[in-house]
């Protein structure tokens, strides 16, 4: 299924970035030939095979909702890119 | 004069030599930090040198030698992909949007042979995110083939095959999500092993792809990835995708006869379109294996050519959920002055991460995206199980399957970037283990017109074991996995 600049477009938004109008035609070409690729899916029928999204099968391991880490704020916090006392700061979002 | 025959010592002889107390660790720490000083300028292989930590952890090192306490690994340096979280020291993904991101703690993996005594000389240069196969799309710039300056080292861990190879560390560790531990090792002429999903913890390597996701050893020799391996596997807590599996001793039963052994060639891999120099490199090794005992059987793997397109589905679409949490908010890159919160995600992504990333997050948010989820998603776990029954039922007639790990030598830079999918190719025999979950080795056959080949083997789920005594006995009986460039590297 061919894409349009318009799609790609609304999937960037979707994926929260930007793509500057000169780089567009570059982009929508680029992604096609992956999406050509990748329609190769559909030749092959897969109506009684389950989806498989853990290589063995796993199931989900769950442990003992308990705390098992100590307060390490102060460090964590020191990769923010803006901080006051504390918190995340971004910009105004309410007004 | 550098001191080839030191730095090309596999891990092996090294321990023995530090445990006779005939080098120290802090020589041996010194020797590679001066090979690295020496070369990186050439090679741009290291993005971050960890000098006086790792002179330091060296001296402790020699200091629990010298008490008797060593363990295997006590004093032998190592070199980390820059993907595994390293605490107190920069890890950046190869990516601008980590430029500036220092882990406030160890990935599992680096703890485990922190444990052991290892000495950390540094962090290796990598495809941004571990996305491409040439290494040509780090922030940081392209790591070059120490065979040849002008061929890329392969990807996403080149730049620790290239360090290993140029003799800059005689142990280095790598990831692989669809090939980026066997290619480049490859294409750098050294061993190195992608095992069993789940064997290696996940806890502190930046997420890819995580149900494709897997850490392993790369180094000179099967039996140093078999003494690395011992160290970095197990089950953990804080990654609840290991696997809660015995691990047993790899480098203890290392000699374990492979008379007898059945290995598997698959026809889609042995097919016309396989480069016929390959073949022949591939096809000498496989007759070494042969003279050893093993028997060589033609399987089937009817659908491999699905891989391809299976893995470019699955993969991004793991990768944009994994990489939503790069929001210039609480880590990583912020765009200046943003005018609001859009403003600030969009800009600050767009800015953070290379071309190759953004196609793959654009790719998975589509795949992923309302009325394409069946289509794609969907459709690709489907066609994932297909892929792994193939594997399954080889296994029932075959102990191991082999092929090449890549489809040719190093090729030069530029040759495949315009092209996605071109470069996509590049892992057109590693992928399929990958979403099938299985253990993968390159081990080097030989060379063609003077730039190495490896041969991969894929083994059962957790019988990394039978992949690594079935290599050590291939570098037993031949000196392939030994060739090295000229250490003596200089910026052309």
């Amino acid at each position: 299924m061919p894409v349009s600049p318009e799609d790609i477009k609304n999937v960037a938004l979707l994926a929260r970035l930007s793509i500057s109008t000169s780089d567009l035609a570059e982009v929508t070409e680029r992604f096609g030939r992956v999406l050509q690729l990748v329609d190769e899916l559909n030749t092959i029928d897969t109506s009684e095979v389950m989806p498989m999204s853990n290589p063995h099968d796993m199931e989900q391991r769950l442990r003992q909702d308990a705390v098992t880490e100590t307060n390490n704020r102060e460090a964590l916090m020191a990769s923010a890119p803006a901080q006051e006392q504390g918190y995340f700061l971004v910009p105004k979002v309410i007004d | 004069m550098v001191d080839t025959k030191l730095l090309t010592t596999p891990v092996s002889q090294l321990r023995q030599l530090l445990q006779e107390r005939d080098i120290s660790s802090v020589e041996l720490t010194q020797a590679y930090l001066n090979q690295i000083d020496a070369v990186n300028g050439a090679l741009n292989a290291v993005i971050t040198i960890c000098r006086e930590q790792a002179l330091e952890e060296a001296r402790v090192a020699d200091a629990q030698l010298a008490k008797g306490q060593a363990k295997p690994l006590t004093g032998i340096p190592i070199l980390h992909k820059d993907i595994f979280c390293t605490h107190g020291v920069r890890t950046t993904c190869g990516s601008r949007m980590l430029d500036q991101f220092i882990p406030a703690y160890d990935a599992t993996v680096v703890s485990k042979l922190k444990a052991e005594g290892v000495v950390v000389l540094g962090k290796c240069n990598m495809d941004e995110f571990a996305m491409g196969s040439s290494n040509e799309t780090s922030y940081f710039g392209s790591v070059k083939n120490p065979w040849n300056l002008d061929c890329v080292p392969g990807g996403s861990s080149g730049g620790s095959a290239a360090a290993l190879a140029a003799g800059m560390a005689p142990l280095v560790t790598g990831t692989d999500t669809g090939g980026s531990i066997r290619q480049p090792a490859s294409l750098c002429g050294i061993t190195g092993l992608k095992p069993t999903y789940g064997r290696v913890s996940r806890l502190g390597i930046i997420a890819f792809a995580s149900s494709l996701d897997q850490a392993g050893p790369m180094a000179r020799t099967a039996e140093d990835c078999a003494l690395a391996l011992t160290v970095m596997a197990g089950v953990d807590a804080g990654d609840s995708t290991s696997a809660d599996m015995p691990v047993p001793d790899f480098h203890a039963a290392l000699n374990t006869d492979i008379e007898g052994l059945r290995i598997g060639l698959p026809r889609e891999y042995f097919n016309d379109d396989l480069d016929d120099a390959v073949r022949n490199r591939v096809m000498t090794g496989l007759g070494e294996l042969e003279k050893a005992g093993a028997t060589l059987v033609d399987i089937d793997l009817p659908h491999s050519h699905y891989a391809i397109a299976t893995y470019y589905v699955i993969a991004p679409a793991e990768a944009s959920a994994n990489l939503a949490r790069y929001d210039g908010v609480r880590f990583g890159h912020r765009c200046d002055k943003p005018k609001d919160l859009v403003d600030l995600y969009l800009r600050s992504r767009s800015e953070g991460f290379g071309e190759e990333v953004q196609r793959r997050i654009l790719v998975g948010t589509y795949a992923l995206s309302a009325g394409f989820y069946d289509a794609y998603f969907n459709k690709a776990q489907q066609v994932r199980r297909i892929i792994a029954q193939d594997f399954h039922r080889a296994f029932e007639d075959v102990d191991v399957i082999a092929g090449p790990s890549a489809p040719g030598v190093a090729f030069p830079f530029g040759a495949k970037q315009q092209d996605p999918v071109a470069m996509y190719m590049e892992d057109i025999y590693t992928l399929a283990v990958n979403l099938a979950g299985l253990p993968g080795l390159s081990t080097p056959a030989g060379l063609i017109d003077g730039m190495p080949v490896g041969l991969q083997l894929i083994g059962k789920p957790f019988d990394e074991q039978t992949i690594l005594n079935m290599a050590h006995r291939l570098q037993l009986d031949t000196d392939w996995h030994m060739a090295h460039p000229n250490l003596e590297i200089s910026a052309s």
